[in-house]
């Protein structure tokens, strides 16, 4: 049975055990009648068998499903021929792919006749191996099919045996119940951890062939891996300075935008608009803030950077077509919203006490919002601005389509610039090895991003709390 | 004990006498609405220049509501609705081309919890003068700061930490900074929306010897719950009740003999 | 200082005068002015900040909206197709089922072409040069012989006669078209001699302009006139299944633990913290994880949807989760104390009275997570759902893309047709999430009155 098929039976069997854990409770208990002598309900006890028999069963079926591929394919190396098990990981890896596609393609019939026609001994032997293979798999389909059956079936046995007058369905399922919450919760921390982990393995791979120095310091980024080793030029190299700065700057100018008008919307919004105006407004910004961020990328690509070039063309400048300025303005359109609500909830977070106080001896609005609002509500909006900083920083679809590929060090706006987040789509779309320097650099990039936005994200919560914690 | 219904009194008009000799401001027919809702019923009453009025009444009664009219705090709420005569010094503060930048200048409120801004001391009471442009050098600015800390009676305890922040204060300091920030921008009127509540009693006899002090200078207004305290620092009391004002005259008339049944259940501890 | 600018009266005193004998009221009366024109200016910023982003999301919306309309309709054409049976190489004496396994395998392009030379005859009479051959052949979709043999299969009967058919016309003509031109002009991409030929072609009445349904029953292609979204849109759909499969019950069951069970210590406190990071974490590097484990370690297929879900799965929990909380929080504490006061156990409190009044929020939290996971792109390019893909994926584990990733491919496509389908995939994909929110909204105000 092949897994879907599987996870169906198994979820009918659930299903079944369900109404026989009830059936044997009542029997237990001495017929319907009888039902009050137990001292739990017989739902209980079905609830009790099905989980009993569906979660032991599909955990088996989950963790052998992860696993099998490794060990079919351990399995199957050691079948292999000595020549062909002597061959360089790549080329391996090339052969055993070659197999795999035939393996899944051929029925096993038509695999055994071409063994047979098959006059050219490498292709009989590549024939074998495909059977070999398929064989394995076969095998690893019963197995599987055989071990969850059994599983649901035993532990529903086992169960049932136990059940008395006496026994307490409700606190064990219970029990059980309490285990799924917790373990849905701790989701986010195994999320996190694999995050780390699927980072932090392939970076450290990757700070093997280039010295992470190199990596950080180095001004020159042109990751294109030499194909062959004797290639001119063959090493790429991987300093991320360039990405860096490129990130920076259209972090920065997607910044002098949305902080601004963010804060100004947000001061407006918050003392002088009315309520229907307000009404009104918010969902209106919401629409900014709820646009996928692909649909800003090709705005940014196709209607702003050819204003852009046009207009400083008009003013004889020379600007890039993929100009940085281009990708930053429309980034910082996405963050507006983001700005203005953050900044709007700091704002109403000061005690209007010091609003009344300020307006009760003569200040206008506006000298109330500059000299006390404002400064009272800084560390919440400095919090704002750097979970605006951390959003621009990893925001990627923007860039891939309106910023550049160049790698150019350059404080120019009207120029062209790359930043880590181009840089890791474009390392790891289209296809790879996966063990190549390229893709890795990718990876290391990926954990510099990492580290800079939860690193931002931690000092603004810190700053947002100690804030909040001021005026509660 | 009798039926105290409050509904059952028809107020029609105000018992005692609301008039004052040298009315600083003057109110008539005044009526506040919150949106439909009448929150102030036909008040009028003078405030007597360099004396304290106090305002007192059960919860609720409307007293602070009035008192937030007098210097236009409520312009604030878009939904509030004022109609009625108030005068300062004959002038019609809701006429049209009359600033309330200016008024408020002049009509300076302390609130019932000290409201200090998260400023230091020296800014704190500097930031009116600022504001209004009231001096023109550090050293004229300094002298506003120190003479005001001064008539609050803070000087000597914060002197020497001008630039500590003023929430670090403590609470009865607080509120004396706030009556020093309002003090320094040498308002004419005060007015004090129970100034002390939120004070222990140590602190808030030192605020009402303050107010004792202050009436040399200032005409002051004062909202409180507690009668003591209003038969303590005031001259003439005004009782408020749903919104009404019941009766009004010399704080010792109306502790004494008061006129209106409210007034005197009300002082008398029945209700509250 | 005295305001230079400023000439009124009282600014000729001197300034120690000024202090020295002014009352406050008149200070204040001083700068008065210059406070209330700040304050004006001040005022007026505001609302430009607020007005310049309502321009935004008009010029945005308006801007795509205008750059999709194209995208709706297309040209076809009538031309004479002489389905001659030597033409198609086909032998017009077979039995009837052998005529029509014929059809499937006949020639249709090279027929196409002959009946196109006849239709446009030189004046002179001769044949037409091999460049123009080739350039009119180009005015016509690609497509054209496949809509030809459609049509001589549904009716055989056509076989040897000249039939009048409609056909799509090029995408460069297309675009040439819509852009009002039909003179005779030569176009964008279009040379003097075929602007002749549509023009001829027009004011024969032989071209009509239609609905466009292929955009939404077809899928990707390479050619701009035939390709659509339906790969992508069954793609999307199938995502969004995994996603709300899996992040829905994980999400309510974590949040249910969080703010029914779990006790106050570190623990908790550590999956709070990671929640609350995790929400901010870039999309991207959840795309990394996908790469990393799920893919390479777990063995997944790539550009799958499953794949995609449960990477979208893995973004939008943090946000489910802390709506559910929300939801879960508001409440009252009431119903908990009835119930446990009745005997009921935590957990029976838990499912059978807390979850049912949290019920809406939850599900207004799980939709706002859905809004965010269909909009989602970046991480999908890791897990290669960014590959070309031409056939409806059927299951989840098919290779699939999705329509922010279509938009994003189309995007970089260098025709120009390509920037009308990407405007209007745009705005499927919007009025999609509009839809979405609407729900979102809808049923927030629906229970909030109950």
């Amino acid at each position: 049975m092949n897994s879907p098929l599987l996870f169906t039976v198994l979820l009918c069997l659930t299903l079944f055990s369900y109404w026989y854990g009830m059936k044997r409770s009542l029997k237990v208990a001495g017929g319907n009648e009888h039902k009050k002598n137990l001292t739990c309900l017989p739902q209980q006890f079905g609830l009790l068998t099905a989980m009993v028999c569906g979660l032991p069963a599909l955990m088996t079926l989950l963790i052998f499903n992860s696993a099998e591929q490794l060990v079919i394919e351990q399995l199957f190396t050691t079948t292999l021929s000595a020549n062909i098990q002597s061959l360089s990981s790549i080329d391996l890896g090339l052969y055993l792919n070659n197999i795999h596609s035939l393996a899944s393609s051929e029925a096993s019939k038509t695999l055994l006749t071409n063994i047979n026609s098959s006059n050219e001994l490498a292709m009989q032997e590549q024939y074998k191996a495909a059977s070999t293979l398929q064989a394995l798999k076969q095998q690893a389909r019963w197995l599987k099919t055989a071990l969850v059956l059994v599983i649901a079936c035993v532990s529903v046995i086992v169960l049932i045996k136990k059940f008395s007058l006496t026994f307490p369905a409700r606190q064990k399922s219970e029990t059980i119940i309490r285990g799924l919450l917790v373990a849905s919760s701790a989701i986010a921390i195994l999320t996190t951890l694999g995050i780390i982990l699927s980072v932090l393995f392939e970076s450290i791979h990757f700070f093997k062939s280039v010295p992470i120095s190199d990596f950080m310091f180095g001004t020159q980024w042109s990751p294109q891996a030499a194909m062959r080793t004797d290639q001119v030029g063959g090493s790429g190299s991987f300093g991320a300075i360039p990405l860096f700065a490129g990130t920076l700057l259209i972090t920065f100018i997607a910044m002098l935008l949305a902080v601004p008008i963010g804060l100004m919307i947000a001061i407006y919004l918050s003392q002088y608009a009315s309520a229907k105006l307000r009404a009104f407004a918010k969902p209106m910004l919401e629409v900014l803030a709820g646009i996928p961020t692909v649909v800003y990328g090709f705005f940014a690509a196709l209607t702003v950077a050819p204003v852009i070039r046009n207009v400083g063309e008009s003013l004889g400048l020379s600007v890039a077509s993929e100009s940085a300025l281009a990708a930053g303005l429309v980034m910082g359109t996405m963050i507006i919203p983001f700005v203005s609500s953050l900044s709007e909830d700091a704002i109403s977070a000061v005690p209007n006490a010091l609003k009344e106080a300020s307006l009760g001896m003569g200040a206008t609005q506006s000298e109330t919002v500059i000299k006390v609002l404002l400064p009272a509500a800084l560390p919440g909006i400095v919090g704002a601005i750097l979970l605006a900083v951390s959003r621009a920083i990893g925001e990627t679809m923007i860039v891939v389509m309106a910023a550049g590929m160049a790698a150019n060090l350059t404080a120019n706006p009207l120029d062209s610039v790359t930043t880590v987040t181009v840089q890791i789509v474009t390392l790891l779309t289209g296809d790879q090895e996966f063990d190549s320097p390229k893709t890795l650099a990718a990876f290391a990039l990926g954990l510099m991003l990492f580290i800079t936005t939860l690193g931002l994200n931690v000092l603004a919560l810190k700053v947002v709390r100690k804030y909040r914690e001021q005026y509660d | 004990m009798k039926n105290l219904d409050i509904k059952q009194v028809e107020l029609t008009e105000t018992v005692g006498n609301i008039y004052a000799d040298s009315a600083k401001m003057s109110i008539r027919n005044a009526d506040v609405y919150y949106g439909s809702k009448q929150a102030i019923h036909n008040v009028s009453l003078d405030l007597a220049k360099n004396q304290v009025t106090a305002l007192i009444g059960p919860s609720g009664c409307g007293k602070s509501t009035f008192l937030r009219c007098l210097n236009r705090m409520n312009d604030t709420i878009d939904i509030c609705n004022i109609t009625g005569e108030f005068t300062l010094d004959n002038q019609d503060i809701y006429a049209k081309n009359l600033d309330p930048v200016l008024l408020r200048a002049r009509v300076g409120m302390v609130f019932q919890k000290p409201n200090p801004f998260p400023k230091s001391i020296y800014d704190n009471v500097a930031y009116g003068a600022r504001i209004h442009g009231l001096t023109n050098n550090k050293a004229e600015l300094d002298e506003v700061v120190e003479t005001s800390l001064q008539k609050a009676g803070l000087f000597n305890e914060v002197k020497d930490r001008l630039k500590d922040p003023g929430t670090g204060l403590s609470g009865g300091q607080q509120q004396r900074l706030c009556i020093a920030r309002t003090i320094a921008v040498s308002p004419e009127i005060i007015l004090m929306d129970e100034p002390a509540s939120a004070l222990d009693p140590i602190a808030t006899a030192i605020i009402e010897e303050l107010i004792d002090e202050l009436k040399e200078k200032y005409t002051i207004a004062i909202v409180t719950h507690s009668m003591q305290q209003a038969a303590r620092v005031s001259q003439h009391t005004a009782y408020f009740h749903l919104g009404k004002l019941v009766e009004m005259g010399k704080t010792e008339d109306i502790f004494t003999h008061p006129k209106h049944k409210l007034t005197e259940n009300y002082i008398t501890g029945r209700f509250g | 200082m005295i305001n230079l600018k400023d000439n009124s009266k009282i600014n000729k005193m001197s300034s120690t005068a000024r202090t020295t004998t002014l009352s406050t009221t008149e200070k204040v009366t001083l700068s008065l002015k210059k406070r209330h024109q700040k304050e004006r200016r001040f005022k007026n910023v505001g609302l430009f900040a607020v007005l310049f982003g309502f321009m935004l999301v008009v010029v945005l919306i308006s801007d795509i909206t205008a750059k999709a309309l194209p995208a709706f309709h297309q040209h076809w054409v009538k031309i004479d197709m002489d389905y001659k049976a030597n033409w198609l190489n086909i032998d017009g004496s077979s039995k009837q089922s052998i005529l029509a396994k014929q059809m499937k395998k006949a020639n249709y392009r090279s027929a196409l072409k002959k009946s196109l030379y006849l239709m446009f005859p030189t004046p002179s009479g001769k044949s037409l040069s091999r460049k123009d051959k080739r350039q009119l052949f180009k005015l016509f979709s690609s497509n054209a012989e496949f809509t030809l043999k459609d049509t001589l299969i549904t009716t055989p009967e056509h076989l040897n006669k000249q039939i009048s058919v409609w056909v799509r016309l090029d995408d460069d003509v297309d675009s040439y078209l819509k852009e009002g031109f039909a003179s005779g002009e030569a176009g964008l991409r279009l040379s003097k001699q075929q602007a002749q030929w549509i023009k001829q072609l027009a004011s024969a009445q032989r071209i009509e302009s239609r609905f466009n349904f292929s955009f939404f029953t077809a899928s990707d292609s390479r050619e701009p006139e035939l390709a659509g979204i339906r790969g992508a849109l069954t793609g999307t759909l199938l995502t969004l299944f995994v996603t709300l499969l899996l992040s829905f019950p994980l999400g309510v069951a974590g949040a249910l633990y969080l703010e029914e069970f779990a006790p106050k210590n570190r623990w908790t406190d550590f999956i709070e913290i990671n929640i609350n990071n995790l929400a901010a974490v870039p999309s991207i590097v959840f795309g990394l994880l996908g790469l990393a484990i799920i893919i390479n370690i777990f063995g997944l297929p790539r550009s799958a949807p499953l794949v995609g879900g449960i990477v979208l799965t893995l973004m939008t929990l943090p946000t489910i989760i802390i709506s559910s909380r929300a939801a879960i929080k508001a409440v009252p504490p009431s119903i908990r104390e009835a119930a446990l006061g009745l005997g009921a156990s935590k957990m029976q409190v838990t499912f059978s009275h807390v979850l049912p009044q949290a019920t809406p929020g939850i599900i207004t939290g799980a939709i706002i997570g859905i809004a965010q996971a269909l909009g989602e792109t970046a991480p999908l390019l890791m897990i290669g759902m960014v590959a070309f893909i031409v056939d409806v994926p059927t299951s989840i584990v098919d290779s699939a893309t999705v329509l922010p990733v279509q938009i994003f491919l189309w995007a970089d496509s260098p025709e120009r047709a390509f920037l009308a389908k990407t405007s209007a995939a745009i705005l499927v994909l919007l009025t999609l999430l509009l839809v979405i929110n609407l729900t979102a909204t809808v049923l927030r105000s629906k229970f909030e009155k109950k």
